[in-house]
């Protein structure tokens, strides 16, 4: 979409106005300055999400609309997860991390931060194999996505 | 430099004693941000603002009082100028323009082009805001005029530097009058138009949008599918709407129904789109709609959708629509289509090209293929009729309001623009008004915002000053936005007021007789005033008409009074309920009749 003030409110008011459920949504400018890019996730069935998507189109902010969900695509999100790691749980936190491939990023005596990138699938597992471990506090980004193979969104002439 | 010198001799150099832009200076003249919105406006060939006037807006005011080829109309409220430029913009197809000013001038406005929102009708509405350095402050008379209209406008801007009013013009414009029209906002912080500030002003020749190109040629191979199904259907339905009429496409619509010789529907905001004497004219559709054209909506086989958006109040229960048909739709709109119903052959384009493209390919394949069916279709369809759904029982010199819009359209020989307010007045303005030509018929059907029929019909007059233009309202409605009649002798502009009084809020109080066993909370209109003496001391013609028999020889009275404004104040029936009516939850064959 137009990297303008208010595009954003434009999309989210959108969703609430028509009763649409965002379930994350996650924005930032592209390259090209004048674009930003928009994942969001949200949830219905076929008709509902043709009309989602007829909506969006109609946002004369929004340059082009995407289906992720239509064609083989990768989807990543970025947790950050601040966890108590007292003497006995330090070493379960480690390992843990290690197996699903997160970076302890941060460190005091009573806690490790964890950074942790994947399919929110992946994250939430994360989160339940923790089990017993106490949890401090949790941030995610929300989904990302792009599509597989070679080809890029193209942005449609003025 | 103190600020009037500046714009003094701004106004020398370059400019000609109306304030216009000489020509061939243009290149050299500096314009400030009020001079050049007013620019603007002319290159769009505007000729009229409404709107009114307060502090962040001055530098605009200043502007066109200086010159003389945009006139303003000065309202009583800005809800009525909203809805002025909105009834200018219903008759003449070309977009209306509101100018006022921040915080409760825009508010005041949001009625109006939330109105103008849900019949998609093209507005251009500037409104004032605090400058830019004081925007968030809770600044006096500031308020989030972008996020306040943002559900309810096509597109709205807001222009933080007088270098950017001419392009957010331009793409105002050009938004708001193409693909589904609609109001667009243009928010302008007083800064933005400070007289002290001038640059050189240019208005682009053109605009385009990498985000937006409305689809106007419909998919060919979509085309020929919706034939197909067309010209086999044996019982076929037209149902258009006010697409047609947004869209310019009254003459392809009807030589489109004369060709296949299938019955055709309107909508409310369809009506006049397709010839209402004409023999094939099944009659409005929908809650309020006749007998016979909810009948052949519910048992068609084929349903042809012309820009029309399947409202609910059209289809009823949405599980027991046209339970037989296949249904092609044509709309400029992808999100209409398939939207509440969904539909076999959508078409996305302009009625216009559609129809166009469509009908060399009916004569091609020699029109309509069942004609044996079609014989029988329109011989149940002459059943139906014969239910005569639209009759009414007169009761001696009780007026009845159905009566009284027949014996205007007489009146007017069916040929007026009429406006309406909203509730029973309007179902019968739209049932017993037969509109033969487009454009003439204005209401606010999506919104259904009382107030709307007095200012729609001065925007219609302002716009017309030769036609007759009649304002058919109730005691209720009137009262929103009265203080118009101001506006009204102000500008002479003397539209006939025809008040259905029935001294009740008679749509509600209808609802509360059929679904709440007859209790009439707050449906009373109580304290009157006295019409006659309103209209008067606003300095029109006020009338009561309190008998049946009295009614003819009124309208002719008022309507022979070309020159003045006419308040006529019907005594009608208090009880009169409109039918046919489809209650909620009911599918279209199940109308309550009489
Ligand atoms: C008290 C009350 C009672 C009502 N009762 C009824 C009733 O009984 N029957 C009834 O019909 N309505 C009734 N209405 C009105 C109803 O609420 C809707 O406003 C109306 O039905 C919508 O009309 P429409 O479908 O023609 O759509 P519109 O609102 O006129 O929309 C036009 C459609 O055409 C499309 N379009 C625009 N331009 C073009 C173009 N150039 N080419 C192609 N497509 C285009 C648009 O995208 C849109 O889908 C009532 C309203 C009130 C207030
Ligand atoms: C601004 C606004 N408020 C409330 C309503 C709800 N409403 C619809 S019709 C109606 C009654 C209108 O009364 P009147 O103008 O006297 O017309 P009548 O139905 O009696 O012909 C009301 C209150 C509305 N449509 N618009
Ligand atoms: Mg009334």
């Amino acid at each position: 979409m137009e990297n303008e003030a208010g595009a954003l409110s434009r999309v989210a008011g959108l969703f609430s106005a028509r009763g649409y459920n965002i379930e994350s949504l996650c924005v930032a400018p592209t390259v090209d300055e004048t674009l930003s890019r928009m994942t969001l996730v949200t949830r219905g069935d076929e008709q509902i999400i043709e009309q989602i998507i007829k909506q969006l189109n109609k946002l004369i902010d929004v340059v082009k609309v995407q289906d992720m969900a239509d064609a083989p695509h990768i989807e990543r999100e970025l947790m950050l997860i601040k966890v108590q790691a007292q003497e006995n749980s330090r070493n379960e936190v480690y390992r843990l991390a290690e197996i699903f491939r997160g970076q302890i990023i941060d460190v005091s005596e009573s806690s490790y931060t964890i950074q942790m990138v994947g399919p929110g699938h992946k994250l939430d597992a994360f989160v339940t194999a923790l089990g017993a471990i106490p949890v401090v506090e949790i941030v995610r980004s929300g989904a990302l996505g792009i599509a597989r193979g070679p080809r890029g969104m193209a942005v449609p002439e003025a | 430099m103190p600020f009037g010198l500046a714009l003094r001799r701004k106004t020398q150099a370059g400019f000609d004693a109306f304030g216009s832009i000489n020509l061939k200076e243009r290149k050299r003249v500096e314009l400030s941000g009020g001079q050049i919105l007013v620019e603007c406006l002319k290159a769009e060939g505007v000729d009229a603002v409404f709107g009114y006037p307060g502090g962040a807006v001055l530098h605009i005011y200043d502007a066109l009082f200086q010159q003389e080829q945009v006139k303003h109309i000065l309202v009583r409220h800005e809800q009525g100028a909203v809805h002025m430029a909105d009834g200018y913009a219903r008759a003449t197809g070309k977009p209306g323009v509101v100018l006022v000013t921040s915080g409760p001038g825009a508010t005041n406005a949001v009625t109006g082009i939330a109105t103008a929102h849900m019949d998609s009708i093209p507005l251009i509405v500037i409104t004032g805001q605090v400058p830019t350095s004081l925007i968030g402050n809770d600044a006096f008379q500031e308020v989030d005029n972008v996020g306040i209209t943002r559900p309810c406008v096509k597109h709205n801007f807001l222009v933080k530097d007088v270098r950017d009013i001419a392009i957010t013009m331009k793409k105002a414009f050009y938004i708001a009058t193409t693909g589904r029209p609609g109001p667009v906002v243009v928010d302008i912080p007083k800064d933005v138009t400070d007289p002290r500030v001038t640059i050189p002003f240019d208005y682009p020749a053109s605009v385009s949008l990498r985000s937006y190109h409305p689809t106007v040629k419909g998919h060919t191979g979509q085309i020929r599918k919706a034939i197909d199904l067309i010209i086999n259907a044996e019982r076929p339905m037209i149902y258009s709407g006010g697409g047609v009429i947004l869209g310019g496409a009254s003459a392809q619509l009807t030589r489109f129904a004369r060709l296949l010789n299938y019955p055709i529907t309107n909508t409310l905001m369809g009506l006049g789109a397709y010839p209402a004497s004409d023999r094939q004219f099944l009659g409005m559709l929908g809650m309020h709609g006749t007998y016979e054209a909810n009948m052949g909506m519910h048992h068609c086989d084929v349903l042809i959708a012309i820009g029309a958006r399947f409202d609910d109040r059209v289809t009823g229960n949405l599980a027991k629509f046209c339970p037989t048909a296949k249904i092609v739709h044509i709309d400029i709109d992808p999100a209409s289509i398939s939207k509440n119903v969904v539909v076999d052959v959508p078409i996305v384009g302009s009625v216009k090209s559609v129809l166009e493209e469509m009908l060399p390919l009916i004569e091609d394949a020699g029109g309509a293929k069942q004609p044996e069916a079609l014989t029988a279709w329109w011989a149940q369809i002459a059943q139906w009729r014969d239910m005569r759904c639209l009759d009414f029982k007169t009761n001696g010199d009780v007026i009845k309001p159905q009566y009284v819009v027949q014996k205007v359209w007489e009146i007017t020989q069916g040929d007026a623009y009429v406006t309406s307010d909203v509730g029973q007045h309007q179902m019968w303005a739209a049932q017993y008004y037969g509109f033969d030509k487009p454009n003439r018929w204005i209401n606010s059907g999506g919104l259904g915002t009382m107030g709307f029929g007095l200012p729609a019909a001065l925007g219609v007059k302002f716009a017309y000053p030769d036609e007759e233009v009649v304002c058919v309202t109730g005691e209720g409605s009137i009262q929103m936005c009265i203080q118009e009649l101001s506006t009204a002798l102000q500008y002479h502009l003397p539209v006939k007021v025809v008040s259905l009084n029935n001294r009740y809020l008679g749509m509600v109080r209808q609802w509360q007789e059929f679904f709440y066993s007859g209790r009439y909370a707050m449906s009373y209109m109580e304290a009157l005033p006295d019409f006659v003496k309103l209209a008067e001391s606003y300095g029109h013609v006020g009338m009561r008409i309190e008998k049946a028999s009295d009614v003819e020889g009124a309208l002719r009275e008022a309507f022979a009074m070309r020159d003045r404004l006419v308040f006529m104040d019907f005594q009608t029936d208090p009880l009169e309920n409109v039918y046919p009516m489809v209650p909620a939850g009911a599918g279209l064959n199940e109308m309550i009749l009489v």
